[in-house]
């Protein structure tokens, strides 16, 4: 069995209007090498899940997004982030902004194939005003209260970056927190996962603590691709921090008139292998220090 | 034992700290530096029951400091990543202490966005997690700068986090559903123990007086015939501060880190 794939391969598959769900959480862990594909190509109109951080904002800079559905999108040391809020402010796309537990019930939904999880969360907040999709529903037991029936956000593919893979799709995160990924590949149609390393199947059998670290079966996997370095310039803990640099430069293109131009050229017209190159190399990136929070 | 020589910054954190005193076991988390140093300061004094994580991924067994560690390794208890926090958030056992862009009369808090939903003003983070703390566990709130920017005449722009608002209430709920606790200002300390959970000014900063708490405010205050003053932080309080804080992160935290007295 082998599921491999390249990027552009995976992005391939994709096609205007899907819903996506994007893994990793602010800018931690999030498969940048298929969102810089993703800009590269001609996909329009997409509706985004995501725990948003600069995958959300490069998306909407490029025009990618017709839906967002988001808790927030920050670069947490950049608490705005600068295209998601020039998107939001010049009103250039449609939001479903929910709590962050809102949208892990509404992927566990998706997972359980139920149409709703009822939670008391939303409750007496603009969340349910702005979105009146969102419904409450009578309790059909003895508490005799209205709850929020959270719709599943159904998925047509999850994208993920892991730190190892095999070609079968066993995936493996070892960073601290493998956020809510789990859950996009469990709501998701179909799943496109990058990995910093492609390893033997052998690495799984030798030690269970790897296996330990694997939080979905490898049939929800439907194309691996070996990225090293995918991640950047979000993190992949523990192999490397974020890059606080890139990140701040990143974040300054935003004050220039064609500061997003510039930088699509610089870092993303470009192969991956230019990536990396430009940004000092593979070996650069695993150096970057783990962030202290 | 009291002392003279505080920053207006460490009177907020210890005044911050009282949040968590009566709580007993539950998950205290601060967001920000004088959050995290409060919910910190809480844990090593008032309760020492509390439970903090490292801001990441674990439970720690004692508060773990800010910024550059040299050598200092978290005490991990347990396994937290952020799917369980909302495990721990929904079941109640929770005290969260954060900041918001605007508060409201009712307790109604906005980081999401100001001015129209359709196309803000100023767009911020998003509502986040706010929704769900607010309706599952109690809440405090710390503001940097009390003025009526954030304290608004009218509700909030966008309801992120629910308040003492009959109006919003789904059928079956109540009031005592919802629980707000302190407001921590660079002025006072507030509560919502006035009449009919009317905001209270609950004690005043050293040298400020209830009509400047009051004109910085978009609403009225219950004033209390007699305030407190907010009390002052103990040497062994900022001997706490320091070591929680050895890189001075809260002296960056307020315009110019005033002293605590004025």
């Amino acid at each position: 069995m082998d599921k491999q794939m390249s990027t552009d391969g995976i992005v391939g598959q994709l096609r205007d209007g899907m819903t996506i769900g994007i893994g990793g959480w602010g800018p931690r862990r999030k498969p940048m090498a298929l969102v810089r594909e993703i800009l590269r190509s001609d996909l329009k109109e997409l509706t985004v899940v995501a725990y948003g951080g600069a995958d959300v904002g490069m998306l909407c800079a490029a025009g990618k997004i017709k839906k967002l559905v988001f808790a927030f999108v920050s670069l947490d040391f950049i608490p705005l982030e600068p295209y998601f809020r020039k998107a939001r402010q010049e009103a250039a796309l449609e939001v479903m902004e929910i709590d962050e537990g809102m949208l892990l019930l509404g992927l566990r939904a998706a997972a359980m194939n139920v149409p709703f999880i009822p939670t008391a969360v939303g409750l007496g907040t603009d969340v349910l005003r702005h979105n009146r999709q969102i419904k409450l529903i009578a309790s059909p037991y003895a508490d005799g209260k209205d709850w929020v029936a959270m719709p599943a956000l159904k998925l047509d593919a999850a994208l993920v970056h892991v730190d190892r893979a095999d070609a079968r799709g066993v995936c493996q995160i070892s960073g601290p927190d493998h956020y809510m990924d789990d859950l996009f590949v469990r709501a998701a149609t179909h799943s496109y996962v990058t990995c910093d390393e492609l390893v033997d199947s052998e690495y799984f059998h030798q030690d269970s603590a790897h296996a330990h670290q694997v939080f979905w079966e490898r049939n929800l996997t439907t194309a691996v691709a070996h990225v090293p370095g995918g991640a950047h310039p979000s993190s992949c803990a523990p192999l490397y921090g974020f890059d606080v640099a890139h990140f701040k430069a990143y974040n300054a293109t935003v004050q220039a008139a064609d500061g997003w131009e510039g930088y699509v050229r610089d870092y993303v017209d470009c192969t991956h292998e230019q990536y990396l190159e430009k940004v000092g190399g593979l070996a650069a990136i695993r150096e970057l220090p783990l962030p202290i929070f | 034992m009291s002392t003279t020589d505080f920053s207006l910054a460490e009177l907020m954190i210890c005044a911050a700290s009282e949040a968590w005193r009566e709580d007993g076991e539950v998950l205290a988390s601060g967001i920000g530096v004088i959050p995290r140093l409060a919910a910190s300061l809480a844990m090593l004094t008032s309760n020492p029951n509390l439970l903090m994580t490292d801001s990441e991924a674990y439970m720690v067994a004692e508060p773990v400091p800010l910024g550059a560690r040299k050598g200092y390794e978290p005490k991990r208890d347990s396994w937290m990543g952020f799917s369980r926090i909302f495990d721990n958030v929904w079941g109640g056992k929770r005290h969260a202490l954060v900041g918001p862009t605007q508060i409201d009369r009712y307790g109604q808090a906005n980081i999401s966005c100001i001015g129209d939903y359709a196309k803000p003003k100023a767009q911020m983070l998003g509502v986040r997690g706010f929704p769900g703390n607010s309706i599952s566990h109690a809440n405090s709130f710390c503001v940097p700068s009390h003025n009526r920017r954030v304290f608004v005449e009218g509700e909030v722009d966008m309801v992120a986090s629910v308040g003492y608002n009959p109006a919003r209430l789904a059928r079956g709920w109540s009031l005592d559903d919802i629980d707000i606790r302190l407001i921590i200002t660079d002025l006072c300390v507030l509560d919502f123990q006035g009449p009919q959970r009317q905001m209270r000014i609950r004690s005043l900063h050293p040298g400020v007086t209830a009509a400047q708490v009051q004109d910085n405010t978009g609403f009225e205050l219950h004033v209390p015939d007699a305030c407190p003053t907010t009390a002052a932080p103990t040497a062994e309080q900022l001997q706490l501060i320091q070591r929680l804080d050895p890189h001075n992160l809260r002296a960056l935290q307020l315009k110019d880190n005033p002293p605590g007295q004025r």
